[in-house]
């Protein structure tokens, strides 16, 4: 593997090998530390995202790297007009890794097809985000043990949630995966995702709109957020906007063994009251994103601790 | 209506009926200075009706252009007046620059270098998505 782009590039054994990776630098942090030594990672963003960014920042320096890039297209030479291709021939020059984050959908792919070193998709536009699914999938198999055998609520804005997509698509290859998918009828998980990702794989799942119905069954509860510009009137959105809003009330019905997800950033769909459930995992999941990054660059520059 | 034989050129057959002239444009066959002949609606056994192209010489053919835009062509080869190759199409499994990706959040839409390139997703809904941003192709030729 040169590259990650899309998450579905993984094979199910690498991304057992990178989780495996993860869970031995949690373990012993120490023998990782100067993995990277000499290395240098790119952070090539062209628009910004303070939290993916440190924490790919945060990932290589804990490999004992180094982090050059930018955090804005302003203060990069896309101001200026230069092409996605050309930007990264000459980064290449300077960087052993890149990761990039871009408004437009694609540009990641066209960044690999001119590299001449490994490229990290940090999120392109409404497209994919693929770190963001790994950290998913290690808070999964942190708090669950495991992939199989689980029903995963997906809440909120299924339309445009590109993790959501992602992550349905990673787990749909795990035995036993259930999905119940949680929305109002304006942002329901689009027909082509339902038919290449749930019926094209002969996946369960069933589709409401109350959370509190869904709640009893669920293993995992994957929030999202109901954004405001996503309806086309507004008395829809007030009309809707509270029902997909976690609260300690919501979760007396849920499991004991719940455990709740969101890719971040909070704004107001899950109450701040909740944060203190032992079944909140949200932080964790930012924690455990660090890790995967940390895995994959590893894996990315073919290095491994002496 | 009788058409003469070629003695060296290409026959385009099976082409769907009323999508001939399409072919034609798009192949710039109006350019070429050698005898074409287009023959709409002509009977067939296999699609009842359909459109045949005669081109008095050998020309080179995108054969990924014709496969896209009607996978059922089947294109021969006259030399000496005999038929020296029949080749039959299918859609391919990339194309290239011929249709464009409509997608205003793709980087297609910024970046006028790139080629717009789309790959087959699904062969028996002839569904196609551009490699960059996987919006479904135009639904241009059906």
């Amino acid at each position: 593997m040169k590259n990650l782009i899309d998450i579905m590039q993984l094979s199910v054994e690498e991304l057992d090998e990178l989780i495996a990776t993860a869970m031995d630098i949690i373990a012993d942090p120490a023998k990782y530390s100067q993995v990277c030594r000499g290395k240098k990672l790119a952070t090539l963003f062209f628009e910004p995202s303070t939290r993916t960014r440190l924490s790919f920042e945060a990932a290589m320096y804990e490999l004992g790297g180094n982090v050059l890039g930018f955090s804005e297209a302003q203060s990069s030479s896309a101001a200026k007009g230069e092409s996605v291709a050309d930007t990264i021939k000459v980064v290449s020059c300077y960087a052993d890794i890149i990761a990039m984050r871009h408004p437009k959908e694609g540009a990641p792919l066209v960044a690999a097809n001119n590299a001449d070193v490994p490229i990290v998709n940090a999120g392109d536009g409404g497209h994919n985000h693929p770190t963001q699914t790994l950290a998913d999938l290690l808070t999964i198999y942190r708090e669950k043990g495991g992939f199989e055998d689980l029903t995963i609520g997906l809440c909120g804005d299924l339309k445009f949630g590109r993790t959501v997509h992602s992550l349905m698509s990673a787990m749909s290859r795990y035995k036993g995966v259930k999905f119940v998918l949680i929305s109002p009828e304006e942002l329901r998980l689009p027909d082509y995702v339902v038919d290449d990702v749930l019926k094209g794989r002969n996946i369960p799942y069933e589709e409401c709109t109350s959370l509190e119905d869904a709640m009893p069954k669920l293993d995992i509860l994957y929030m999202t957020r109901v954004q405001k510009e996503r309806f086309f009137n507004e008395a829809d959105y007030m009309r809707l906007k509270d029902s997909y809003i976690l609260t300690p009330e919501k979760l007396r019905t849920a499991k004991e063994t719940l455990s709740i997800l969101h890719p971040l950033p909070r704004v107001n769909e899950i109450s701040v009251a909740v944060d203190d459930d032992p079944r909140a995992c949200y932080f964790r999941q930012a924690l455990n994103g660090k890790y995967m990054r940390m895995a994959l660059i590893m894996k990315l520059l073919e290095v491994k601790p002496w | 209506m009788v058409i003469g034989q070629i003695k060296d050129g290409i026959v385009l057959d099976h082409i769907t009926a009323g999508r001939g002239m399409e072919i034609y444009d798009i192949l710039g066959l109006g350019k070429l200075d050698c005898t074409v002949a287009m023959i709409k609606n002509a009977d067939s056994v296999k699609l009842g009706k359909k459109d045949i192209i005669k081109v008095g010489q050998v020309i080179d053919l995108d054969f990924d252009v014709l496969g896209y835009i009607d996978p059922g062509i089947t294109v021969n080869t006259i030399q000496d007046g005999k038929l020296s190759k029949r080749e039959h199409l299918s859609l391919p499994e990339r194309v290239k620059d011929i249709i464009k990706c409509k997608n205003p959040r793709c980087i297609t839409s910024v970046e006028q270098e790139l080629r717009h390139e789309f790959r087959l997703v699904d062969r028996e809904k002839k569904l196609y998505r551009c490699i960059y941003c996987e919006s479904e192709a135009p639904k241009h030729y059906e």
